[in-house]
């Protein structure tokens, strides 16, 4: 390993290093602040060595990473969007009892695992990512001990995680068998090649994809979701629903993209058949929800399976529908479950429907914030989301993939419903009039200020965005 | 420049009166109205500049921008005007100031919210008929929904927040089947020529195999006639229309089915003219369906603003039989009817409002002798009852008549039918003015006359009404080169063919 990858890998290394000098600045001083103030500049930094780097791209670092300007784009994605949960976090975990800090380094490591996912060019590195990522979440998942439904969220995440890891595991060993490497490029040119469709090696591929989708929290691996979602401390779902599905999203795409789906035809069927009743499941699941974080969790799902979408249709114009669809969906998400944060209270997340009763008389620019989030949740212009929506569909026409567009276009309806029943509640007239308001934090405020912009701009105004998008997408 | 004024002059005054009128609700009125009076102001000097008059005789856009928006996918900030759109941008200006003021009482609560949507309901219809890119148009389409949304939903009446669902789910139903058909043309001209572009003025002369444009065109038409409303697709009229504030009905009949109605003439006339052929039949069928249809439910109705929604119902069959009876007469009466079914109807709806203010139903069996009491009210109610039961002397005559004319010679059957619901609208016009403004009052049932706020709003749209009815000329002229533009279209066997067909 040279300098100059070393110096490609800077983005990395100073994750990891942020990790590290966090850890030990809680061993010597155990101070909130300090440490939030340590974890967001070690973010900064990190995405300010993305320009950086990506002047001598592509490049293959050792045998396992691929760094180049995907892998560079969704690492900015991953590490703007643990700045806005950490952000959030700040004031959520002020009001919580007992050690604060540790949150932060598991974040930090989480979305180390999230950048080496992206960047996955070898089955090592890419089981690394996941567990980084899973071993993570775990803690955070529980991190609030003295809830009963954090630590059940926990102990459900571990066990699926495990079960999807060897799931994982052994159909790399099957496709392994089979092929006889590890990396990437010589698995897709194995894949691809005349009369590729041997059973086990296909066996193999369907049993990661297996492991992929409890990540991603697609049928009919999407048990967990709701549960996880909603007993998660509200920032740790943030980063459930938006980092780890995107970096495993990310993988898929381009694993999938390699191994050409289109010339398997089991896979393009598996795809389809997982995209479509993920869309079913997740929006009518949701329509018979009463607590407001498993509707979103809901709609997670169905939301990958819009994503899917791009999967199927892969194409230029595909991943740079993927990658502004996640865009969008990232910042929606973390907006609304930001909202969420910001208003729950010292001993319960505020996930009641009653809690967003009201709400726009009571507070009318969280209302406002929220309202626009499920919004663009449920693709409406002048917001990121409808751009997003837009832009798969187009990807899904323009691969002549009439039933699975249809299918979107039908599931966007029936989304609708339980979007506006939240909306509805948050505009009804309040029945009591409500305790004292306690005041926004500022950390909380400003990370839901900058979503709001972000999502009105992408939604008026996605040339820019997209220009960047469609730069980095040659892979 | 003046066409983003006109849509951005209301977006900003209702940002404004929403702002300031937290703390001063009649300081929001008057924003709002001075921002349309400002709309009105510029439209006035442009109709009335002599270069557009020379221009509206050439029949092509009488002015235009044209900037890019996303490049990277063809999206153009393209709005365009002509006479068609000039017609229906007046009529969005006129009723919007007529709902502003007509709400000036009725709504007390969360007044400056209240102006804000309603201003941009109306910047998202100005869009809609300005709009000639296919993404802006669709951006706008969707855009006038939300605030219109929010309206049934704040204020409307007890059943409202179904009413508002049901609203916005049939409508986002078809605005995505339409979405699915534009991207559809967007990639054939793609594919085709190189150029992927939103642009209607490119994208009018796609070549499509005749499949493809027959499902194209579905895809189109459903999200319209789901606007306008034609049976079966017309549920959720009667429930938005009841729920909603009496603004919110004013706009919604005067302005949001006119979309629809516009939808058709704009984009599917032109883009698929053979397909339309085909389904033109079926599409006169419908209309005649929902003539009749609605004249009967209509009747049958005890709650008085029902009663007028289901008169919508029957009034848009007439719009649906003159855009698809291929005949210019015909198409020229649909687009009467357009105008003046948004100002009879929305002065009707005003005063089931004044109505519900005073007396706090809408049941007409509680109703009867308001004549007594307030003949100002009275005579307003019978003038613009017989203004929708197509009058001699009001546009809706007019309309109607031209209607029958221009189709009756090439659907001779239809027509016969269709007129058969001027005879119903007679019935169930005068069957309001007899419940409601003659017989006994009800003891203890108080009615006070009409103030000179409401007076004067009346008034306004009965001036407008019977200018419509008596000199119909200057519309008519304004629409006729878009008509042309039309036609020339249809030698290519548009209408042309279903006149061929229909004998």
């Amino acid at each position: 390993m040279s300098i100059a990858d070393l110096k490609i890998l800077s983005p990395f290394i100073i994750l990891a290093a942020t990790a590290v000098v966090v850890m030990l600045t809680i061993a010597f001083n155990r101070s909130h602040k300090l440490t939030v103030i340590l974890t967001l500049s070690g973010l900064v930094l990190s995405a300010a060595s993305l320009p950086l780097v990506s002047c001598t791209l592509p490049r293959l670092v050792t045998p396992l990473l691929m760094i180049d300007h995907y892998a560079l784009f969704y690492i900015g994605l991953f590490v703007a969007a643990s700045f806005a949960v950490a952000g959030l976090s700040y004031s959520y975990l002020e009001i919580q009892q007992g050690h604060r800090e540790e949150f932060y380094l598991l974040l930090i490591i989480a979305t180390l695992g999230c950048s080496v996912l992206a960047a996955a060019d070898h089955f090592a590195s890419f089981f690394l990512g996941i567990e980084l990522l899973s071993v993570s979440l775990y803690a955070l998942a529980a991190y609030l001990r003295h809830s009963d439904r954090g630590v059940e969220a926990g102990i459900k995440y571990l066990i699926l995680a495990a079960v999807s890891s060897a799931f994982i595991l052994f159909g790399m060993a099957l496709v392994y068998a089979e092929s006889g490497s590890m990396a990437f490029s010589n698995i897709a040119a194995f894949a691809v090649r005349p009369g590729a469709h041997d059973l086990l090696f296909l066996a193999g591929i369907v049993m990661i994809l297996a492991g992929l989708g409890f990540k991603l929290a697609v049928v009919p691996f999407h048990m967990w979701t709701p549960d996880v979602y909603e007993g998660a401390p509200a920032p740790v779902t943030a980063f459930i629903a938006t980092v780890s599905k995107g970096a495993v999203f990310a993988l898929v795409l381009r694993y999938f993209t390699l191994i050409d789906i289109h010339y398997h035809a089991p896979l393009f069927a598996i795809f389809t058949i997982i995209a479509i009743a993920s869309m079913f499941a997740g929006n009518l699941l949701a329509l018979f929800q009463k607590n407001v974080k498993r509707i979103l969790a809901y709609s997670s799902i169905s939301h990958l399976g819009y994503l899917l979408v791009t999967v199927l249709a892969s194409g230029p114009l595909a991943s740079v529908a993927a990658a502004f669809y996640l865009t969008a969906y990232f910042i929606t998400t973390l907006g609304a479950f930001g909202v969420v944060t910001v208003i729950s209270e010292q001993d319960r997340d505020a996930d009641r429907m009653d809690d967003y009763r009201g709400l726009a008389w009571r507070r009318p620019w969280l209302a406002g914030i929220f309202t626009l989030m499920l919004f663009s949740l449920a693709g409406i212009p002048l917001t990121a989301g409808f751009v997003g929506k837009f832009y798969i569909v187009a990807a899904g026409v323009g691969s002549a993939l009439w039933l699975v567009v249809v299918m979107m276009i039908v599931n966007s309806m029936i989304g609708l419903f339980y979007y506006l029943r939240i909306i509805v509640a948050i505009f009804s007239h309040p029945e009591k009039e409500d305790k004292a308001i306690a005041g926004l934090s500022t950390s909380g405020s400003m990370v839901l200020a900058s979503l709001v912009i972000l999502l009105i701009w992408l939604g008026v105004y996605p040339g820019p965005m997209i220009e960047i998008i469609q730069n980095a997408m040659h892979f | 420049m003046i066409l983003i004024l006109l849509i951005i002059i209301p977006l900003i005054g209702g940002l404004a009166a929403w702002i300031l009128g937290n703390r001063n609700s009649t300081l929001s009125r008057l924003l709002s109205l001075a921002a349309l009076a400002l709309d009105a102001i510029l439209l006035i000097s442009f109709w009335s500049n002599s270069a557009i008059q020379l221009d509206l005789s050439r029949g092509a856009w009488l002015i235009e921008v044209n900037k890019p928006w996303v490049p990277q996918l063809g999206i153009t900030l393209h709005l365009a005007m002509d006479g068609l759109s000039l017609v229906l941008v007046a009529l969005t200006i006129f009723l919007g100031i007529i709902s502003v003021i007509c709400s000036w009482t009725e709504i007390r609560e969360r007044v400056g919210f209240f102006h804000m949507n309603l201003l941009w309901i109306l910047a998202g219809i100005l869009g809609v008929f300005m709009a000639v890119d296919l993404f802006l148009f669709y951006f706008f389409w969707e855009l006038m929904l939300i605030p219109m949304y929010f309206l049934i939903n704040i204020w409307g009446h007890e059943n409202r927040v179904y009413a508002s669902l049901k609203f916005f789910i049939f409508t986002q139903a078809g605005g995505l089947l339409m979405l699915l058909s534009i991207l559809a043309l967007y990639f054939i001209h793609g594919q085709d020529t190189g150029v992927y572009t939103f642009d209607y003025s490119l994208l009018r002369h796609t070549a499509l195999s005749s499949q493809a444009a027959f499902w194209i065109m579905l895809g189109f038409i459903v999200a319209f006639i789901v606007k306008l409303p034609v049976v079966p697709f017309h549920p959720w009229l009667p429930d938005a229309h009841t729920e909603a504030p009496t603004a919110g009905s004013v706009v919604l009949a005067g302005l949001l089915l006119k979309t629809g109605a516009y939808g058709l003439l704009r984009f599917v006339l032109p883009l698929f003219p053979d397909a339309v052929a085909t389904i033109g039949p079926v599409m006169l069928v419908l209309g005649v369906i929902g003539i009749i249809y609605g004249a009967v439910l209509a009747f049958g109705q005890t709650d008085l603003k029902r009663l007028v929604a289901y008169t919508s119902v029957s009034h848009m069959g007439f719009v649906l039989i003159g855009i698809f009876a291929g005949s210019q007469i015909a198409l020229a009466g649909a687009i009467m009817q357009m105008v003046a079914h948004g100002i009879s109807t929305g002065a009707l709806f005003i005063i089931v409002g004044i109505i519900q203010e005073r007396v706090h139903t809408r049941e007409m069996g509680i109703m009867g002798g308001f004549w007594s009491a307030a003949p100002r009210l009275g005579g307003f109610g019978l003038v613009f009852a017989l203004a929708s039961l197509g009058l001699p002397g009001f546009g809706n005559f007019v309309a109607e008549f031209m209607v029958l004319l221009g189709s009756y010679r090439t659907h001779t059957v239809i027509t016969m039918i269709a007129a058969s619901g001027l005879v119903l609208a007679a019935i169930y016009s005068l069957w309001i003015v007899q419940r409601v403004f003659h017989g006994k009052r009800q003891d203890g049932l108080k009615l006070v006359d009409l103030s000179s706020r409401e007076t004067g709003t009346m008034a306004a749209m009965l001036l407008v009404i019977l200018w419509l009815g008596l000199y119909p000329q200057p519309v008519l002229k304004t629409v006729e080169p878009f008509l042309h533009t039309l036609q020339c279209c249809a030698s290519q066997g548009g209408p042309a063919a279903i006149q061929g067909g229909g004998k």
